[in-house]
């Protein structure tokens, strides 16, 4: 692997070399990048740099297509290491079982259900990116839409690890489908833990089927790029020293194979366009509804503190919240350590999704008060002593880590400055991230530790086994981020170049070619 | 039946491939085909340009209609399911409540099931209805062996006329392209 890459201008244009002749445009300092444009009717520009679409071919592909950055080996052993141990952890869980968890006495959801709710709801994020900011023709969306699903996905993986593996006998998983066995039993279609399977494996695999959809003509591009390589010269880069392979043969076969023959024709884009809509659609009310069926799973008990009727609208909006902080958390270092990605991920991306936190944080924070209220207004007494438990008896801490990174931390968005500065927006969404997950803790554990009967009153204690798990489940998420990272386009190619100001068919300024004669309708 | 046409080597044509300078220069060119009345044709972008749909005068897609059909099949199959396992399959009392269905009450806990299964049939309807109105996956096609042709995935537009349409014929069909505004023009091999 000698060459970066092929092309040398491509490979001085990925390094900015190719640019340098250029002064740098003189720009509003309260522009930030120049994306950060408030006057009405100035739109501001999606990709900076006037980037063409070859440049934005050359860009995402080069993400896949160069050598990795030096970081990215270490980074993806460590993530892969974390995995092996969180992967060695619950061999010795189905081995030994659930006891190894700190689940001794009644508070039995602990933190296998936390860090499920929590891993789905994350997924949301991605899901409002590429479905509803698509239905509301958010044009922003493009530059994270792919990041954002591919989150979606892997979060989801993680998610499902954790009810798979609570059950206590997890080799009777096979019982969750509704399939024939042996004993002639049926799942239970009455049960909200039942609604969960099927809206937990219908929202993974609708994702999925929406992320692979969207590669599709990326992956031809990545083909196609490879296919010319092949074709213009018989010597390239080989896959290992001695394996006389080259890269190029495998990229053009394997991302061939999965671009499924897409030749870019327009009958063809008409219907993907169409099946892109649908699928958005479709997927927008299946966001909506995954989060609510995970919230019935606590929502339709009588346990005080889980028996509310605001929890659907306010898991949603929790998702969401902690969605795109996760979000945030992956694409602002991302955005520092790859050449050129500043020039599609924006300021003003981080802005959006900045004022995103804000807003869901609001809702939360609302959801939180008012749940505070219902319980005292409702004149249930167990229901608000649940309430006046959680923020004052001995879960208060987890309750107030809850309060503070969920509902105060976001609060500093309101200045422009501050929710433009990616080291503070990073900050707030590790706190949003951290205190997402406590607002699960909060709301499983401390409603379960002081259950109707005094007998069932215990504190829960994590075991080692507990927190390896849930490290390992980021080393599978983070494993999975970084291959994806390497291998795939990270970026819808086609889709950012639609979004350009000269793909228009309508715009006449930016070519030079003489149309007198035509019959314009337009 | 159209003409068969050949290459001195006596090779079949496919058909007629030409590139245009940028999305405006071929969406007016394909306004030029469409109205010169091909219909075997097909333009190449590396991205769906707003309003081809008009330019080439393509039909709406059936593919909603398949959606809808196969996704209220789905609702209805996620319905009966649920109401055959509760009913006959499995029939377990659970909190007093009925077996549930829409004669002897308690359909509701049926919906969110009903719901998601409606959602995955059409997924997959939408996808799989899509690639199979395109014809896809299909893994080999006669303009892949244009080098050229490549890069519409990168930043190429092009038009290919095939020639197994009615109205093709050689010299008619590339003067019309030239006339469109090509900036190359090939033969294309069967």
């Amino acid at each position: 692997m000698t060459s970066i890459h092929p092309d040398q201008v491509t490979a001085e244009r990925l390094a900015g070399l190719s640019r340098g002749a250029t002064p740098p445009p003189v720009l509003d300092p309260r522009t930030g990048d120049g994306t950060l444009i408030d006057t009405p009717g100035v739109r501001a520009p999606l990709v900076l740099n006037n980037r063409g679409f070859g440049e934005i071919t050359d860009i995402v592909c080069g993400y896949v297509e160069n050598k990795p950055p030096r970081w990215w080996l270490p980074a993806f052993l460590a993530a892969f290491g974390l995995a092996q141990l969180g992967g060695i952890l619950i061999l010795y869980l189905v081995i030994t079982g659930i006891g190894t968890w700190g689940l001794t006495n009644q508070v039995d959801w602990a933190w296998d259900i936390t860090n499920f709710v929590f891993w789905i709801g994350i997924g949301h994020a991605g899901t409002l990116i590429s479905a509803i900011l698509c239905l509301l023709k958010q044009k922003w969306r493009t530059a994270v839409n792919r990041a954002a699903e591919a989150m979606t996905i892997f979060a989801v993986i993680c998610a499902a690890t954790f009810p798979g593996i609570h059950i206590g006998r997890q080799w009777m998983a096979w019982f969750l489908p509704p399939i024939p066995n042996a004993n002639a039993i049926w799942p239970n279609f009455k049960s909200p833990l039942l609604w969960d399977v099927f809206a937990v494996s219908t929202y993974g695999t609708v994702s999925a089927l929406f992320w692979f959809m969207g590669m599709v003509p990326d992956f031809a591009t990545l083909r196609d790029r490879a296919d010319r390589r092949l074709r213009r010269s018989a010597e390239g880069p080989i896959l290992l020293p001695f394996v006389p392979i080259r890269t190029d043969k495998i990229r053009a076969f394997v991302y061939g194979f999965l671009a499924l023959g897409w030749r870019m024709s327009s009958r063809h884009w008409h219907r993907y366009e169409a099946a892109y809509l649908i699928l958005a659609g479709i997927s927008t009310p299946l966001v909506l509804s995954v989060h609510s069926i995970v919230s019935f799973d606590f929502a339709t008990s009588i346990l005080p503190g889980w028996h509310t009727t605001i929890f659907p609208p306010y898991f949603v909006a929790g998702a969401i919240f902690g969605g795109f902080a996760m979000v945030l958390l992956l694409l602002i270092p991302f955005r520092e350590l790859y050449a050129n990605m500043k020039d599609l991920i924006t300021l003003r991306h981080i802005e959006n999704m900045a004022k995103i936190l804000l807003t869901t944080g609001m809702m939360v924070g609302f959801a939180y008060s008012m749940e505070f209220f219902i319980a005292w207004y409702g004149g249930n007494k167990f229901e608000l002593y649940a309430f006046q438990n959680r923020a004052f008896g001995p879960y208060w801490w987890a309750y107030w880590t809850m309060i503070s990174c969920n509902v105060i931390s976001p609060q500093l968005f309101w200045s422009k400055k501050l929710r433009t500065n990616v080291v503070v927006v990073w900050i707030v969404a590790l706190f949003v991230t951290i205190g997402m997950w406590f607002e699960r803790f909060v709301i499983i554990v401390t409603s379960l530790h002081r259950a109707f009967l005094p007998g069932e009153y215990h504190m829960f204690h994590p075991t080692l086994v507990d927190i390896g798990i849930f490290a390992g489940s980021f080393g599978v998420f983070l494993t999975l981020y970084l291959l994806f990272m390497r291998f795939l386009p990270a970026f819808p190619i086609a889709e950012i170049k639609a979004v350009l100001p000269q793909a228009s068919p309508h715009s006449h300024g930016d070519h030079g070619h003489d149309h007198s004669g035509h019959d314009h309708k337009h | 039946m159209a003409k068969v046409y050949v290459t001195e080597n006596n090779d079949r044509i496919h058909g007629i491939m030409a590139e245009f300078a940028g999305p405006a220069d071929l969406y007016h060119a394909c306004e030029k085909v469409r109205d010169a009345g091909y219909s075997k044709w097909d333009s190449f972008t590396p991205f769906p340009i707003h309003g081809m749909e008009e330019a080439m005068g393509i039909k709406r897609t059936i593919l909603p209609v398949i959606v809808a059909v196969v996704g209220f099949t789905g609702v209805g199959l996620g319905y009966l399911l649920q109401w055959w396992v509760s009913n006959s399959g499995y029939q377990f009392v659970t909190q007093g409540k009925p077996y549930g269905g829409l004669v002897n009450g308690g359909w509701q806990v049926f919906v969110p099931i009903t719901f998601e299964i409606g959602i995955l049939f059409s997924a997959f309807a939408s996808i799989i209805g899509m690639l199979a109105l395109n014809g896809l996956p299909r893994w080999n096609h006669p303009l892949f062996k244009k080098e050229r042709f490549l890069a519409s995935s990168d930043d190429k537009f092009f038009i290919s006329i095939e020639a197994g349409d009615a109205k093709f014929d050689p010299d008619a069909t590339r003067a019309l392209l030239e006339k469109a505004g090509a900036t190359s023009i090939e033969l294309v091999e069967e």
